[in-house]
């Protein structure tokens, strides 16, 4: 489709058109024009027609267009490809076997399977998309001269739509007016990305002063915006006025299709972007499909069937030639010439027979195997989301299966990588304690509540004690410091004895919000803001205050607004509160930025739901203002337009009764923490920020800019004009490595300075021992700008904020102008608990033999902590440590470490190999600067070398990307099975490269979801995941991928035994019907059932028992040694399912079909009997089924054999099963037939059972003796043991 | 282990409670706690140890043998005399006919062979002739027949299906009955003499009547214009099949066994799944007049020998046989029922010795349970 688009100067309508014929393709951005200027929404005239509108089709097929373009899809996999050439094959009258018609049908039959299936989801795809299309909405007519209801479908690009509370939006609308006071409109965008916290949007800047409703008529401005593209977090264009000027236009204006419209009464927007191209459809994206460990494997072996049908057609090919040969010239009267008469040389006979014997061989490479496969799949997944235990009922959501063909995989896991924040941890986070210029404020009181807390929640639990108070001796060896030799390396064994940090259950959410303050830091904040009460009676400057009081009351002030965290009250989750004007009138010295005059109240930024920074005034208004004295504010108008409009009643409410809902949990947890020094948050808006202080009462906090938070920065900051001083502040809050660098170098002259030396060197060594326990730090620090210097800085940020090109480099580097120099108030330690049951799943999937690697962005020390407490890292065990910082350091580690544990360096076979001894004593803890030297090519190998030996695995301080690394790495190198799991953005590349990717759908969005494989609730649910459906998963489907070639390859080859019979004519004594019928629906149903149902073992021992999942992961159940197994168990059966007839009717008057029928009966009860051997349990279905497949044999058998005297050339099997039934002959062969085939297999199983059980087979019998077996023995020598063992038994 | 810590009063005070209307009381998406949802359906679980299967196999063992000593009695009680006359050998008495005869031979050969039944044969004793190294069972050769055109179908008799190729028409007049299969049926014609002691020979009776599939004679095959009318000038306007010597409305004399209804020809055409067969020719049936049915002594076979087999190496056979409820005379499903018998008692015994040697050290672990 071609967009039109204009040069981004032009700005005149007529400049435009002619711009747009010029420049038609190669333009990157769209102009919408208000529809309304012309007199058809699709004339000619309209610039606007080219784009999509707002009727969605989702569908793929149209009536004419389902089967060609179906059939095109299915022929993209090979397999049907050779099903069609085969049945074409048959369309040959050379070569072909089976009525062409007839052979077609299966082939016919599966396309036409899947193509139901395909028309079905495409009906209901159509059916949605009828009722999403028929949905109302108000769109403005321009002969009506008002808003008319209208279909979705009709609303165009260029249209005016009026939102009201609680509708969905129908298309990306340019929010242009809303009734709200503050010109914003809450959407809540859960669709979207699942998130559920209410995101702000507001009104286009220059549509701010519009007092009066926005009248579309009057609208005559023009929009360049981006192309339709699918990046939920990024919208960028500029709005064009008829004056000329130009505004530039953010996401913060732009409302999602899809999203809902909350606790605003009406909004008005111009349609953007509709239909297809809006961001959310573009979104839309199908289900994943990846190839499973087990499908590759069984290709293998789907190519060793075609090798084996190749030498079997050979054979015959070469059989019939030298039959042929044998009689010469003399053509025996049985041996038919062509039809014209002529006679073939045995060679071209041959020829013309090895592609007949493919026709008739096919049924080897299983048509129906692919078919089943998918079946038995949906089945298992439809299991796994019915799945109970897996389900969360907290969040109302269980597991989802993303991708539906990998769930076998999950039973062949080796490798875990797991993130550690969102999900090791609970990602709620409870403030612990802090640090406020240079004191340590440890927060007995509240640790000692929490331990209540958690000992009320785990009476019954093993009670460990809890961090609160620092562990005895930090991991003070520990390197982080490198040393100053060039390339220097520390290689620390500790022997850890921790105190185990964390909780092993979660409190209630209450500890989130009630904090028992440090009466020390109570009794400062008290002091503090009653002397500025004080001071401010009194009018005198602030600057007086002592500095530690200074300090105390600003980190409180940079704790509750140096956030985007939005005051919601509970009775109206999603009502806005409003200021009351009763109270903060009397403070008349605080600013509110809310004069009459309309100009100042351009002054509107966003803030909230941004995770890129932006958010700035319009540039004129900003910079006039800041020359501008503030007038005394007039009270009358101080709230005005504030006051509440739902329903003209004001909120009065407590401030207990707020609630604070935040984008990231810290926030939350941070701003809970102050308001317990009552210093709260109260109300937050685009531009200002008000909090309540004691003594001082509610503040207005001007709020100049935020520059959102992101992962490059590890920072936000927020600059307000203090209300108290009148000076502009920048409030930042970050990672204390970033902000520690950030810090001003104070100048030691100065008491001052060496105050703030001292200051920092106090919080640096708190922030270590935080770290330490486990709990995650952050900084707080301040900086006071001269309007001068602030003004210089916002020029140079507007600049940036109105590129359009690179403006996302601009802004980070206008952000770096801002924060720096910045002067330390404190730090805080926010403890993340650990979620329910994580330490147990370690534990049980370590059982299971899964190695677990730990990549996590979080520091070190933390990290290590939380490791311990995860039971990740065994205080048994030795730790080694790598920090390096160079390249060569690294060799050089890897050497010592060679040199210390030479038999730890593993040959680079399997990881099991790994002497066991080493399994359990180490673990490797190693930060992201060395993981970057240790990924490095030359390095990779001993990295994984070292890694391998290592019982565990921490890497701190990793990037996105270095995760996904270290995945790749491990998967390609070791060619192991890997899961990532992780529930942030920072995870998605990791859980895309990992074979199998897990999301966590929990706090932080859905990103990772979206990416994942499997959606959890929580981590813990893994364990039932790997350890129970993943184990069923794979062994279902091994054992009836093998049983299918078992089958085929054993009804196959009676038809071969026969071609020794039948001078290798091709000839086959089954009847045709039944030969193509039998995988089809004689034997179909009870290995789908057995498929889908067989449970090799209870859930309840393979969590008991988590050694059982060692059998997936050394693909136990499906060895190439068992497809040949099975393949020679087929010959058999087929040799003695083939001569036991053979010799019962040798030499009698048994026509070709009365004895081919029987085979096709035996060949049944013997697959099923088979297929009974294997089956572990007996539900009701399956012996449903297998009587259901009897029964339908019969009944088609006697059906078919009476429908028609003279159909069916040339078998013309007219009344044979009917004669048959009374044949005694026929129920003895049926008797003794199956016996005779399966008396080896069952004998063998028999055999196993008792002589070399494998360990699944014991959990009957010695489930009480094996937990005290695998006790006695450490858990890496068991698992070595068990290996060696089970490569013996298990067949 | 797996044990839920949920509290509702955890509720309250979430941060991030969902908007209005998700309450957070409806659990919408739980999944229903049934045990086939939760995949805890009632089963059987069959455990496979040398312990459990053991009775199996004795019982298998038990019912086996003794049906296969039922059976392999059976077939030994029936009487079955089988001879060659093929005529390889110089010493044979067809042999002049098998050296010079050919398809194309107008002249039929005639040839006696005397044998001698050692045993008499009660009840209705059954003739058959019997092929061997003949391949009626090739691909092509099986499907070359038109039952359309067997079941009387005039469309049919005057446009073979294709299927008859090279068969099909002769002259340019299609055949009737087109097809391999038709072309080479079996026409030698065999009578049977029984030489009294007493110096007569007597012909016995053979009835050709009763031998094909009562389904075949009345449904599949049928005459064109129906069996009333006059079955010659049905067929007017085809051919013989090549090797045929005379037309398809002259096999028989009767009219209820002529044309395509005609049972030797029904027999035929029913074609024998392996290369060495035989097809029932005659019944010989009991009669108040004769007891037993064949006495024993001497008899003569007389044969029109018109079937060339020599040159595919072929042996043609004529077995007399008496018949009992499982057929013909096979031991062989007797033998098979003996042996599988005996192998899985063999095999129980094995598997009891293996329960008490080994079996005891996982018992032992069942006691101390």
């Amino acid at each position: 489709m071609a967009r039109e688009t204009e040069d981004p100067g032009m700005a005149k309508a007529s400049k435009v058109k002619r711009q747009r014929k010029k420049k038609t393709k190669e333009n990157k951005t769209r102009t919408v024009h208000a529809n309304l200027l012309y007199d058809n929404a699709k004339g000619e005239e309209n610039p606007n027609r080219h784009y999509a509108n707002n009727k969605i089709k989702t569908t793929k097929y149209t009536v004419l267009s389902f089967l060609p373009k179906n059939l095109f899809e299915q022929f993209h996999r090979f397999a049907n490809v050779y099903f069609v050439f085969i049945a074409l094959l048959n369309f040959v009258p050379v070569v072909n076997a089976f009525q062409p018609e007839l052979a077609l049908a299966p082939v016919v039959f599966i396309l036409s399977v899947t193509a139901i299936k395909d028309l079905w989801e495409d009906y209901r795809r159509h059916r949605s998309d009828k009722e999403i299309n028929h949905m109302d909405c108000l769109v403005y007519s321009r002969a009506e001269r008002s808003y008319v209801e209208k279909y979705w479908k009709e609303v165009r690009v260029g249209d005016f739509i009026r939102l009201r509370c609680n509708e969905i939006l129908p298309a990306d609308v340019l929010l242009l007016s809303s009734s709200d006071p503050d010109r914003l409109c809450h959407i809540e965008t859960a669709t979207l990305d699942g998130e559920t916290n209410l995101k702000q949007r507001q009104v286009v800047r220059s549509f701010f002063d519009l007092d009066c409703d926005f009248d579309p008529i009057k609208y005559n401005s023009i929009i360049e915006c981006e192309k339709p593209n699918n990046d939920l977090n990024r919208f960028r264009g500029y709005i064009i006025h008829r004056s000329g000027r130009r505004d530039a236009l953010y996401k913060e204006n732009l409302l999602l299709r899809g999203c809902t419209i909350r606790n605003t009464e009406e909004a008005v927007g111009i349609v953007i972007y509709a239909g297809h191209e809006t961001k959310a459809m573009l979104n839309n994206n199908g289900p994943r499909y990846k190839r499973s460990k087990l499908e590759r494997q069984m290709n293998v072996d789907v190519f060793w069937c075609v090798i084996i049908l190749l030498v079997m057609c050979l054979f015959a090919a070469v059989g019939h030639g030298l039959w042929m040969f044998q009689y010469g010239d003399k053509r025996p009267v049985f041996d038919v010439l062509s039809p014209d008469g002529t006679d073939l040389s045995p060679i071209m006979s041959a020829i013309y027979l090895f592609l007949t014997m493919i026709i008739v061989f096919q049924v080897l490479i299983p048509i129906s195997l692919f078919v089943s496969i998918e079946i038995v799949k949906i089945c298992q997944v439809y299991f796994i989301h019915q799945d109970m235990e897996l389900y969360d009922e907290e969040t109302d959501s269980h597991l989802q299966c993303r991708a539906l063909n990998i769930t076998e995989d999950l039973g062949q896991m080796q490798y875990i990588f797991s993130d550690k924040t969102g999900t090791l941890t609970e990602n709620k986070m409870v403030f612990r304690r802090c640090t406020v210029a240079g004191v340590e404020y440890s927060h007995d009181a509240n640790a000692r509540r929490l331990a209540m807390y958690q000992e009320m929640d785990s009476e019954e639990e093993e009670c460990t004690s809890h961090g609160g108070t620092l562990p005895n001796e930090p991991a003070s060896c520990l390197s982080t410091q490198p040393s100053a030799a060039p390339w220097s390396v520390r290689l620390t064994f500790t022997h850890f004895s921790y105190s185990v940090l964390s909780a092993d259950k979660p409190s209630s959410d209450l500890q989130e919000k009630d904090i028992t303050p440090d009466p020390q830091l109570l009794d400062k904040v008290n002091e503090c803001s009653s002397q500025m009460d004080f001071m401010r009676f009194h009018s005198q400057p602030m600057s007086q205050l002592p500095s530690d009081l200074a300090d105390v009351i600003d980190f409180f002030i940079a704790l509750t607004i140096c956030n985007t965290v939005v005051v919601s009250s509970p009775n109206q989750p999603r009502q806005k509160v409003q200021l009351t004007s009763t109270k903060s009138i009397q403070s008349n010295h605080l600013q509110v930025n809310k004069g009459s005059s309309s100009s100042l109240i351009t002054n509107r930024s966003s803030n909230k739901g941004c995770s890129s920074m932006l958010s700035s005034p319009s540039a004129e208004s900003t910079l006039t203002k800041l020359d501008e004295e503030q007038p005394p504010r007039d009270l009358e108008h101080n709230f005005g337009p504030v006051l509440p409009c739902y329903d003209g009643k004001a909120w009065n409410l407590e401030e207990g009764e707020l609630r604070y809902e935040a984008e990231s949990p810290d926030e939350a947890a941070l701003v809970y923490a102050a308001r317990a020094y009552k210093c709260s948050l109260v109300g937050r808006l685009p531009d200002q920020v008000t909090m309540e202080l004691p003594h001082l009462g509610k503040l207005n906090f001007e709020l100049l800019h935020t520059l959102g938070f992101d992962s490059t920065r590890k920072r936000m900051s927020v600059v307000v004009r203090h209300p108290l001083t009148d000076q502009i502040t920048v409030y930042t809050k970050g990672a204390d490595s970033v902000i520690m660098d950030l810090i001003k170098p104070p100048d030691t002259g100065s008491s001052k300075g060496k105050r703030q030396k001292k200051i920092v060197n106090r919080t640096q060594n708190y922030l270590n021992l935080y770290a330490a326990d486990g709990l995650r730090t952050l900084c707080i620090a301040k900086k006071i700008m001269s309007k001068e210097q602030y003004a210089c800085w916002l020029q140079h940020h507007l600049e940036a904020e109105t590129a359009i090109q690179g403006r996302e480099e601009l802004l980070f580097e206008s952000a770096l102008r801002l924060e720096t120099n910045l002067q330390l108030l404190g730090a805080t330690g926010i403890e993340d608990r650990l979620q329910d049951g994580v330490p147990e799943t370690i534990a049980s999937l370590r059982k299971a033999g899964l190695q677990i690697w730990v990549l996590t962005g979080d520091k070190q020390e933390t990290a290590v902590n939380i490791a311990y407490a995860c039971k990740l890292l065994d205080p048994e065990e030795e730790i080694l440590t790598l920090n390096a910082d160079s390249q060569e350091a690294c060799a050089l580690f890897n050497f010592t470490t060679f040199e210390i544990y030479p038999s730890s360096s593993p040959s680079s076979s399997s990881s099991s190999h790994t002497p066991p001894f080493m399994v359990h004593r180490l673990g490797l803890v190693i930060d992201g600067r060395t993981l970057a030297y240790a990924l490095d090519k030359s390095l990779e190998d001993k990295f994984l070398a070292v890694a391998r030996s290592c019982r565990s695995v921490l890497c701190c301080r990793s990037t996105p990307l270095q995760k996904s690394m270290v995945v790749k790495l491990v998967r390609n190198k070791l060619k192991v099975m890997t899961l990532a799991i992780g529930d942030g953005a920072n995870d998605v590349s990791m859980i895309q490269v990992a074979d199998v990717g897990v999301g966590i759908s929990g706090q932080e969005g859905m990103q990772a979801v979206m990416a994942s494989d499997f959606a959890l609730p929580r981590f813990r649910y893994l364990q039932k995941l790997l350890l129970v459906h993943g184990h069923w998963c794979y062994s279902r489907l091994a054992n009836m991928i093998l049983y299918f070639f078992y089958k085929n390859a054993m009804f196959v080859a009676l038809i071969f035994w026969y071609q020794f019979y039948c001078g290798f004519s091709g000839s086959a004594m089954i009847d045709q019907w039944y030969l193509i019928f039998f995988n089809l629906m004689f034997s179909a149903f009870p290995q789908l059932i057995t498929g889908t149902l067989d449970k090799d073992v209870s859930a309840e021992t393979l969590q008991q028992l988590p050694q059982l999942y060692v059998n997936g992961q050394n693909s136990e159940e499906y060895k190439p040694y068992m497809f040949w197994m099975n393949m020679i168990d087929a010959f058999y059966q087929s040799l003695v399912c083939f001569f036991i007839p053979y010799f019962a009717y040798a030499d009698s008057d048994v026509d070709l079909f009365t004895w081919g029928t029987p085979f096709t009966t035996l060949a049944l009860f013997t697959i099923l009997v088979h297929l009974g051997i294997e089956t572990k349990t007996w539900t009701w279905m399956n012996w449903l089924s297998i009587a259901f497949s009897i029964a339908l044999f019969f009944t088609v058998a006697l059906c078919y054999n009476a429908s028609c005297p003279t159909c069916y050339s040339p078998s013309n099997p007219y009344w044979t099963m009917q004669r048959l039934l009374q044949d005694p002959l026929f129920y003895l062969l049926c008797v003794i037939t199956p016996v005779a085939a399966l008396l080896p297999r069952y004998f063998y199983r028999a055999c196993q059972g008792t002589l070399f059980p494998s360990p699944i087979f014991l959990r009957f019998r010695r489930l009480k003796n094996w937990n005290i077996f695998w006790c006695f023995c450490n858990p890496g020598k068991c698992l070595y043991h068990n290996d060696a063992s089970q490569h013996m038994i298990r067949f | 282990m797996m044990a839920s810590s949920y509290n509702a009063k955890d509720e309250d005070g979430h941060i991030t409670v969902s908007g209005p209307g998700g309450g957070g009381t409806l659990r919408g998406k739980k999944p229903e706690n049934t045990a086939f949802k939760q995949q805890r359906l009632p089963a059987w679980q069959p455990i496979l140890t040398a312990g459990t299967v053991l009775p199996a196999f004795f019982i298998i063992g038990l019912i086996f043998i003794p049906i296969g000593i039922g059976l392999y009695v059976t077939s030994n009680n029936i009487k079955e005399f089988e001879i060659d006359y093929t005529g390889v050998d110089m010493s044979s008495p067809c042999f002049n006919c098998s050296q010079n005869f050919s398809w194309n031979s107008t002249r039929p050969c005639t040839c006696t062979v005397p044998f001698y039944l050692e045993q008499p044969y009660e009840s209705n004793v059954f003739m058959y002739y019997g092929l061997s190294n003949f391949y009626q069972n090739h691909r092509r050769y099986v499907k070359s027949r038109d039952d359309s055109q067997l079941n009387g179908n005039v469309d049919s008799l005057k446009e073979p299906s294709k299927e008859c190729e090279p068969y099909a028409k002769h002259d340019g007049k299609p055949i009737a009955p087109c097809g391999a299969i038709a072309n080479s049926m079996f026409n030698d014609t065999l009578e049977l003499f029984y030489n009294d002691p007493n110096g007569t020979r007597v012909q016995i009776p053979l009835t050709n009547t009763g031998i094909a599939w009562w389904t075949d004679k009345h449904v599949k095959f049928r005459n064109p214009g129906g069996d009333s009318s006059n079955i010659t000038a049905s067929f007017q306007g085809t051919s013989k099949p090549v090797n045929w010597r005379k037309p398809v409305y002259e096999l028989d004399t009767a009219a209820d066994n002529n044309g395509f209804i005609n049972e030797d020809f029904i027999v035929w055409m029913r074609t024998a799944a392996l290369p060495t067969f035989r097809k029932l020719y005659r019944i010989i049936n009991k009669t108040s007049s004769m007891v037993p049915t064949l006495p024993r002594g001497n008899y003569t076979l007389e044969v029109v020998y018109n079937y060339p087999v020599r040159s595919f190496e072929g042996r043609k056979r004529m077995i007399l046989s008496t018949i009992s409820w499982m057929g013909g005379k096979n031991p062989f499903l007797g033998i098979a029922y003996i042996t599988v018998g005996s192998v899985c008692f063999f095999l129980g015994v094995v598997l009891l010795i293996i329960h008490h040697k080994c079996g005891n050290r996982s018992n032992s672990a069942d006691i101390s349970n």
